[in-house]
């Protein structure tokens, strides 16, 4: 079922290894998302993927094809950059043809999809108009659309999304998922957040240094984190790290609970109330324990304490996450 | 709030003077071109009663020398453009998107040869070109002017080149273009107003290059710099046959020079002003 | 496979490079060489006989000869002052400009004009339509201030020469001063602002000192274009009245091109070379810095 198959990708830059040794494989028609913090390797692998960066080592299969090697533009693969890279000197319509052109389509056929691809892309009006002359949210879906129109066998996302305030990125997130799901395309998508991640992916994959930390759906990466970075990294706020003595009694080196997994409880650690950050649906109430751990929980509106309050809490304990000494979770 | 707009107003007026005054020479001259000559050097100047005419005009262009002068300097400044965009373009543009460790050591090793003073090597050139019958010629200034431009010119075009986003490049790689795909419809549309100003301020320069110019034309090959050094004396005391003359040969570049001033502040300074 | 892929492209490149790298080798290398050479030889054009080898002897009588020296003073002479007025009356031009309310379009147009006239235009219009001092605009400037005429070229030539050369440089200064300014973070200022600066410590602790690299730049392609100068002199007092505004260049061009002293002049060529280059050094490093950078 894997369309894409990487066998012990490397990549370095000059001692550096920015890529290394991985192995991975990318369903059919899925919404994969590599996530992780800058400088993890992400980009690299998806310019690695797209033939943009040559690998030092390792082999690249699509749909079982040897493409190692292979020019880009051979690889069947449209990407959608972060800066967008639309040709400023080309109408909407030129751009979003260009593909085509060079691949020497003949004229009406390429009208014909590029306004097919424009229609669906609200971006009929904008078709005679230059790059320069269209919002940043334009512009965005006139890159969606040049690599929608060239019916890629996979699409790459290089953090789409980025360059677009906050509301508008909310509305292309679903529309993009939409987009891909309706047109059934394999699609990889590079972002740096994990919100964005949780909510497009069908499949994460979380890296750090070069290197694959986790790879799985978006819940079970939530519920299961395989160690202490993904479990730091995925959700937000993030997870409560508690060391010492409080881990001790789960019998591990660390223990890592999250916000809504924390209840005010008759028993539980001491703690005095600093914030109160009110979301509306919920609120999130931080704590400094007696030692001066930091703490936050999840509590139901008008339920929160006052600040300086002092109150007791204690985690379900079916959900405390359970670290060794290594940092990888424990059972 | 008040305080501050008269200030600025003040400001802006001292401005206009001091920018009045640096052009000043340039317009004087432009009114005495069209003055006959007894009121050019009439003392005190006159500005008003002046029987305003185009006789100095008339007698720089009938004269001869200017035209001939013009069409070499025509020749001379594009020519050597010419050849230097050819050797420059395709050096700057290896330099700007296939770098190798060498590369800086490269562009600063070219901008050093701009620093050698032409007088240093003024004698070898000279005997040089006297063997191989190149004194006042058209090509062997051509090759000399193109030669010393070519330093300025591969930088003007690296920083150019360099600023074109490199995304823009590998999208068009990843829909299909072959490199000279690339080059032609993607990076050579996109540079084309850079190599356009970079052509013209280079042009201005070749124009304006006086020393090789007097030193190597004298009749056949002389461009308006050498013909205008003929004016030093004693018909220089024509001044408005002086004024016209000079207006005639410099009108055209610094029209030209309006266009490029962009281009001149990072060209010159080799990108160490932007 | 992979490797070769870029391997080919760092050789066209190099196959690129390549025509450029030669002909600039070319000349610079062959002349200079020649220079050398040349400045070893006992080598007179007008002199029937053949060259001989000189040795130093050629560097000896340069160094013998007061003529020399006076022409490095010059040099160094005419450097300074025509620095002194082209960066001096440069900042201030763009100090000015940066803060016009209109017609800034207009401005820089009158502003950059004077960088575009070629040297021998500026030098004729300068020394007779501004200096004369029997029909120029500076003695009837002076008429009006009630002082006497001055004759510029006959009592301060090298003034004269400096301030024909200034001229034609300020424009260029201004210019890359009101770039830097306009590049100067609008943040910056009013984060100033709001710290209580006025508009003189603005100008003391913001804006010079921002200009400082800028001012380098300028000072350093001038001093470049400044050391070589020579059709100024050539068309306005031919070196003189006596040697008094005869530079380096002016020299070496007296000694080839009318004595014909091959080796002579080779020999000053190369001092000439050698004051470039301490020029050149600081300026490579500085603009090496900013290409990293």
């Amino acid at each position: 079922m894997s369309q894409i198959e990487l066998h012990g990708i490397t990549k370095r830059f000059g001692d550096h290894r920015a890529v290394d040794r991985i192995d991975l494989a990318i369903a059919r028609g899925g919404m994969t998302v590599f996530v992780g913090p800058s400088g993890c390797g992400k980009t690299t692998l998806l310019r690695l993927i797209a033939g943009l960066e040559d690998p030092d080592e390792g082999r690249l299969l699509i749909d079982d094809e040897d493409m190692t090697g292979t020019a880009p533009a051979q690889r069947g693969l449209a990407m959608v950059f972060q800066s967008y890279a639309l040709y400023p000197h080309m109408t909407v319509r030129a751009n979003i043809g260009f593909a085509l052109k060079l691949a020497g389509m003949a004229r009406p056929e390429i009208d014909a999809r590029v306004e097919r691809v424009a229609a669906m892309l609200h971006l009929t009006p904008y078709l005679d108009r230059r790059p320069a002359a269209l919002s940043g949210g334009q512009r965005q879906r006139v890159a969606i659309g040049r690599a929608v129109v060239r019916e890629p066998r996979a699409f790459l996302f290089d953090e789409p999304l980025s360059n677009l305030d906050a509301a508008l990125r909310g509305r292309m997130r679903v529309e993009l998922r939409r987009l891909q799901q309706e047109l059934g395309t394999t699609a990889i998508y590079v972002t740096h957040d994990q919100a964005e991640a949780m909510t497009m992916a069908d499949r994460i994959v979380v890296f750090r240094d070069g290197r694959i930390e986790q790879a799985g759906r978006p819940l079970e990466l939530y519920h299961r984190p395989a160690n202490r970075f993904v479990a730091g990294f995925i959700g937000s706020p993030a997870m409560n790290f508690l060391a010492g003595p409080r881990a001790a009694t789960f019998g591990a080196a660390e223990i890592a609970i999250r916000p809504e997994d924390l209840t005010v409880a008759a028993e539980g650690w001491s703690g005095t109330v600093t914030v109160v950050e009110h979301l509306g649906a919920e609120s999130y109430v931080h704590l400094v324990l007696e030692d001066g751990a930091p703490l936050v929980l999840r509590s139901r509106p008008g339920e929160e304490p006052a600040n300086g309050a002092k109150l007791r809490v204690a985690p379900v304990a079916a959900k405390v996450h359970r670290f060794g000494s290594d940092g990888l979770a424990l059972g | 709030m008040k305080r501050g707009a008269a200030h600025r107003i003040v400001l802006t007026a001292l401005a206009w003077a001091a920018a009045l005054a640096v052009a000043f020479p340039l317009l004087w001259t432009f009114i005495t071109s069209f003055k006959p000559e007894l009121e050019a050097v009439a003392f005190p100047p006159r500005l008003t009663g002046v029987d305003w005419t185009l006789e100095n005009y008339r007698t720089v262009l009938d004269e001869g020398g200017y035209a001939r002068s013009a069409l070499n300097s025509v020749v001379i400044a594009g020519a050597s453009t010419l050849a230097a965009m050819a050797l420059a373009i395709p050096a700057a543009w290896a330099m700007a998107f296939a770098p190798t460790p060498r590369t800086r050591g490269l562009l600063l090793w070219m901008l050093s040869t701009k620093m050698l003073p032409p007088v240093g090597v003024l004698m070898p050139i000279y005997l040089i070109y006297r063997d191989a019958g190149l004194l006042d010629t058209r090509a062997g200034v051509i090759l000399l002017l193109a030669l010393g431009n070519l330093p300025v010119l591969v930088w003007m075009l690296y920083t150019h080149f360099r600023e074109v986003p490199g995304e823009v490049l590998e999208a068009a790689r990843l829909d299909g273009a072959s490199v000279v795909q690339e080059l032609t419809q993607v990076l050579l549309p996109l540079a084309l107003p850079g190599l356009a100003s970079a052509f013209l301020l280079i042009f201005t320069l070749g124009w304006n290059e006086a020393f090789w110019t007097l030193n190597l034309t004298s009749t056949e090959a002389a461009p308006l710099t050498a013909f205008m050094a003929t004016f030093s004396s004693p018909q220089g005391l024509f001044f408005g046959r002086l004024s016209a003359a000079s207006i005639l040969s410099i009108l055209p570049i610094v029209a030209i020079g309006w266009f490029c001033q962009r281009q001149l502040v990072r060209g010159l300074t080799f990108g160490a002003v932007k | 496979m992979t490797v070769r892929a870029s391997r080919h492209a760092r050789r066209l490149g190099r196959l690129l490079v390549t025509p450029s790298v030669v002909a600039l080798l070319a000349w610079m290398i062959v002349p200079l060489a020649m220079t050398l050479w040349f400045a070893a030889l006992d080598y007179r054009l007008l002199d029937a006989g053949p060259a001989r080898f000189a040795g130093l002897a050629n560097f000896a009588a340069l160094l013998a000869d007061p003529g020399f020296y006076a022409a490095v003073i010059t040099t160094l002479y005419l450097l300074a002052l025509a620095l002194a007025l082209s960066v001096g009356g440069g900042l201030v031009l763009a100090l000015l400009l940066d803060v016009a309310a209109f017609g800034r379009g207009a401005l820089r147009v009158l502003v950059i004009s004077p960088f575009f006239v070629m040297p021998t235009v500026a030098a004729l219009v300068w020394k007779n339509l501004m200096m004369s001092p029997v029909s120029g605009v500076l003695a009837w400037i002076a008429q009006g201030l009630g002082l006497p005429a001055f004759d510029w070229f006959a009592h301060a030539p090298l003034v004269a020469v400096a301030i024909i050369v200034a001229w034609q440089w300020l424009p260029f200064a201004a210019l890359i001063f009101l770039t830097a300014l306009q590049s100067l973070d609008s943040e910056q200022r009013e984060a100033a602002q709001l710290d209580g600066a006025g508009p003189i410590a603005m100008l003391r602790y913001l804006t010079l000192p921002h200009l400082a690299r800028p001012a380098a730049v300028i000072v350093m392609i001038e001093t470049l274009f400044l050391l070589s100068l020579f059709a100024e002199i050539f068309v306005t007092t031919g070196g003189g009245p006596g040697n008094a505004t005869t530079n380096l260049a002016f020299l070496i061009y007296q000694q080839a091109l009318q004595s014909y002293d091959v080796g002579g002049a080779s020999a000053a060529g190369l001092v000439a070379v050698v004051l470039a280059n301490i020029v050149a050094f600081f300026m490579v490093r500085l603009i090496g810095r900013s290409l990293t950078a």
